[in-house]
């Protein structure tokens, strides 16, 4: 075969790293390079460079080292068994792309993942080095290094101190899943690991008896990714996961990626469509439970068989099934009660505790502030507004699903 | 009536200086049209008051305006000046954004950092000239407010090590040589391209996937206006037209054979060999499944310390720190137990510890794993373990710590208190010294008690090492 050319190596393992749905550069320690010394800033909230035509954001150079892999998950394009080319960069390549790449403007930074070779301290070793080696020439952009699970205690610490974040996938929703699946793969090694970065990373926020730091360990924190749709487990398995997930090891975010067609499919799992809508509720039900005060048990119930209202956002489902709550006095009501009405988001809310301090407000007041009244009214009393029966009206519900479009015949 | 007519570059403070001017002295908003140099003079234009006198204002004020002033149409200064007279008289305005002028500013104020934002996201630099001492790229941008000055020190500090020259039809930021300058002066498009495009475009086309597309989510965060100045834009046509195809292609192809080099069993690693009999049992136990506490916990956290050991202590359960850790004792307890063994004599090295319950029992409050008491089912499904441990490492002498460890080694946990200090018959006829555990010193609120039941707990650890000692 000819020798391939970066721009093929590109193409190829950055196709193989699209499945990871992560691409945040948000939360990490504020740095710049105005003293000409080096390249590169962080942002607090990240910036997002592009986007593609299926609507998510570009933020970093998304890629893998390489997409050679021992394992054979039945997910991965890249599974051991898989027919697809196989490429594999070098540091300096990687190291070359981030940094042009950076100077241009495209990305805040890198995401590297890889395929497992020769074994799990050999690769996150490689994957370290091209880190350092970014790092030692100047760069102060974002990086995004992947954990291997079995890797080295001391490799994961190097990789934590090159990197803003690190990232361990979980994957599958169920140990069972993982074993069915991804049979190279362990789930306690999984969470062992993540308990690992936490502690590590705590370990290095502990100042020393002269109040210094020994350097910073992966100080956006840790993420994972759970895939949605490929194994048979319902959406109270995947949220009650990901709840155990961020109080056990503190994740700054679990993402939820449907399970999307893959060039070379394996046989044992479904050749559909992902489910989008799917993905859409279970991270909205996500920040129910984290800034919304929200119980697991409250958003998924055994009326719907552990799955979450496809045709109205989680919220709205949980107001409709819970209308002797309602209604919520806008200008009385503790911060948790309006938290939990459809239509307030976190920040609206804000504004309501404060500007109800000078003066009773009425529904163009909360218009004006930007909460979602058409969402609201139904569930909450204004001074110039009251809902009386339509809060028990039998077709409230059927008011916010959208009908069904008619295909052209 | 008065008409300001602020400078294209320095227009924040010019603005300031004049609002301050004209609020001192009491002038209303209606009175005042503000614009740009340039911008068509104003039928009456009184000259500006002297410098006033200064006075405070509303925190958050300032960075609001700074966010106001350079909205393109003037709207932008004319409500932070509206909102600069009544907050003298009102200084909690800013907090009511139901105020219709509040809500106006914000109105405003959000469009305009959404063009600073995607001012930083969208703005790509083309390299020109040779790669000499620095490397010097230019680019050309359109930014819907007047936005250079407030948006140029993002640059500076993102490209400090190289020289930069961002131009757009108004102003032209040169940074150059670690110095920045602006110059308000027309420019028009650049058009030089830059090889690295096709690979930018390349990466672009690939991270995409065509069983997602969703090209009106695309469009909302990233405007058709901007993709004329966006080199990978020019691809977003064809990979729109080509997504269901590529997609159907997948769904026709279907299902993969593996390559006829594939070999499931290459995929095993191989196990450790030459294990010691602990080693092999901490292996078997990491795949207990024999009560439900493994489905919630991260890993078994087994014992440890030697496999001659001649005291074993036993705890009741891991705590968060040893389930992350994957190992015993490494907890604030565990950290209170080697520090008293040490005073008590004991050494660590020639000691056994272990818990009764290997996973860690808890209920999660929010981010939080509150520790819970295993129940007496899950001590006896552990005991299988401990039970092993015992028969492996064969101590002269056990400690029961707490009263889950008392249970799973005697058959009962009470009465701890009374119990304490003395010698019981354990499993195999194994003498069990009884004492409390050091998480309940932990928890004694009261400094004094604490100090006398510490001591209490270091003479049973003294108890133990006598013990041990007597019998060799």
């Amino acid at each position: 075969m000819a020798r391939m050319t970066i721009q093929d190596k590109l193409a190829l393992l950055s196709d193989a790293a699209k499945y990871d749905a992560s691409c945040a550069s948000s939360g990490t320690s504020k740095r710049g390079s105005r003293d000409g010394k080096g390249l590169g800033s962080t942002t607090g909230s990240g910036i997002c460079h592009a986007y593609a035509p299926d609507g998510r954001c570009i933020s970093l150079l998304k890629i893998l080292m390489t997409n050679y892999c021992v394992f054979d998950c039945a997910y991965c394009v890249n599974r051991a068994s898989s027919n697809v080319p196989r490429a594999r960069f070098t540091v300096d390549e990687v190291v070359w792309l981030t940094t042009e790449f950076y100077r241009r403007n495209y990305i805040e930074g890198l995401f590297l993942s890889s395929g497992i070779i020769k074994s799990s301290d050999y690769t996150m070793e490689q994957m370290v080095l091209i880190a350092e080696t970014l790092r030692a020439q100047g760069f102060r952009g974002y990086v995004h290094l992947k954990t291997i699970p079995d890797a080295a205690p001391d490799l994961i610490e190097r990789a934590g101190l090159a990197a803003d974040r690190l990232s361990i996938n979980i994957e599958l929703p169920t140990d069972a899943s993982i074993k069915a699946y991804a049979p190279e793969k362990d789930a306690r090694s999984i969470r062992a690991a993540m308990g690992k970065v936490r502690l590590t990373g705590e370990d290095y926020a502990d100042r020393s008896h002269t109040g210094r730091r020994r350097g910073r360990f992966a100080p956006a924190g840790q993420s994972t990714q759970m895939i949605v749709g490929a194994d048979g487990s319902d959406d109270a398995t995947i949220l009650g996961n990901a709840d155990r997930l961020y109080g056990a090891y503190g994740l700054k975010r679990v993402y939820y990626s449907a399970f999307s067609p893959i060039p070379d499919a394996s046989a044992v799992l479904p050749l559909v469509d992902p489910p989008l809508m799917r993905e859409h509720r279970l991270y909205q039900a996500d920040w129910l439970l984290r800034f919304y005060g929200f119980e697991l048990s409250e958003i998924v119930t055994r009326d719907r068989a552990g799955m979450l209202d496809l045709d109205v956002d989680p919220k709205l489902a949980w107001a409709l099934a819970n209308r002797d709550r309602f209604p919520v006095d806008v200008n009385r009501a503790p911060k948790d009660l309006l938290l939990r009405v459809p239509g307030f988001g976190t920040k609206i809310v804000d504004r309501i505790v404060a500007a109800r301090r000078s003066g009773s407000l009425g529904l163009e007041d909360i218009r004006r502030m930007g909460g979602r009244v058409k969402q609201a009214r139904p569930f909450i009393v204004t001074k110039d507004h009251h809902p009386a029966a339509k809060l028990d009206a039998a077709d409230l519900r059927a008011r916010f699903v959208k009908p069904q479009q008619m295909e052209l015949f | 009536m008065f008409a300001p007519r602020l400078p294209r570059i320095g227009t924040e403070s010019a603005w300031r200086d004049a609002a301050r001017r004209l609020a001192s002295k009491g002038v209303p908003p209606e009175a005042v049209d503000w614009g740009l140099e340039g911008d068509a003079a104003a039928m009456f234009d009184d000259p500006l008051p002297a410098t006033g006198t200064a006075f405070t204002v509303a925190r958050g004020f300032v960075d609001l305006a700074r966010v106001l002033i350079p909205e393109r149409s003037g709207q932008g200064m004319a409500v932070a000046y509206a909102l600069l007279v009544r907050l003298r008289d009102d200084p909690r305005l800013l907090d009511r954004r139901a105020d219709p002028l509040v809500a106006r500013a914000d109105r405003i104020a959000k469009d305009v950092r959404r063009d600073l934002h995607k001012m930083h996201a969208f703005v790509r630099f083309r390299e020109v000239g040779d790669q000499s001492v620095r490397r010097r790229f230019a680019a050309w941008f359109e930014p819907a407010h007047r936005i250079e000055e407030p948006v140029a020190d993002f640059f500076v500090n993102r490209f400090g090590d190289m020289d930069w020259i961002i131009a757009t039809p108004e102003v032209t930021l040169i940074y150059h040589g670690s110095a920045l300058r602006m110059e308000a002066k027309a420019s028009t498009r650049l058009d030089e391209g830059d090889p690295i495009e096709a690979l930018w475009t390349t990466y672009y086309s690939n991270i995409f996937n065509p069983a997602r597309l969703k090209v009106d989510a695309m469009k909302a965060e990233m405007p058709v206006r901007y993709w004329r100045n966006l080199p990978e834009a020019r691809v977003i046509p064809q990979l729109i037209a080509g997504a269901r195809a590529k997609v159907t292609a997948m769904h026709e192809a279907g299902f993969s054979t593996p390559p006829p080099q594939f070999d499931r069993r290459r995929m095993t690693m191989p196990e450790n060999l030459d294990a010691t009999p602990l080693d092999a049992l901490a292996r078997e136990a990491a795949g207990c499944t024999r009560c439900p506490l493994y489905c919630d916990a991260t890993q078994t956290i087994f014992g440890e310390g030697p496999e001659d050991a001649r005291v074993m202590v036993v705890g009741e359960q891991p705590g968060d720190q040893e389930d992350l850790a994957g190992r015993p004792f490494v907890g604030p307890a565990g950290r209170l137990f080697d520090e008293q063994a040490k005073a008590a004599g004991l050494v660590r090295k020639g000691v056994y510890v272990t818990n009764a319950v290997k996973h860690f029992k808890f209920v999660q409050r929010g981010k939080r794993r509150i520790h819970q008491r295993p129940d007496a089912g899950e001590v006896t499904a552990c005991r299988w373990w401990l039970d092993r441990e015992i028969a492996t490492v064969k101590p002269d002498l056990i400690v029961a710590m707490g009263a889950t460890a008392l249970q799973a080694l005697t058959g009962s946990g009470k009465g701890i208190l009374k119990r304490r200090g003395g010698v019981e018959s354990g499993p195999d006829d194994m003498r069990v010294l009884a004492t409390v555990h050091p998480s309940y010193l932990l928890r004694l609120p009261d400094r004094e008690a604490r100090a006398r039941e510490t001591d209490l707990f270091r003479a049973d650890l003294a108890r133990a090492r006598d013990l041990v000692d007597e019998a060799r």
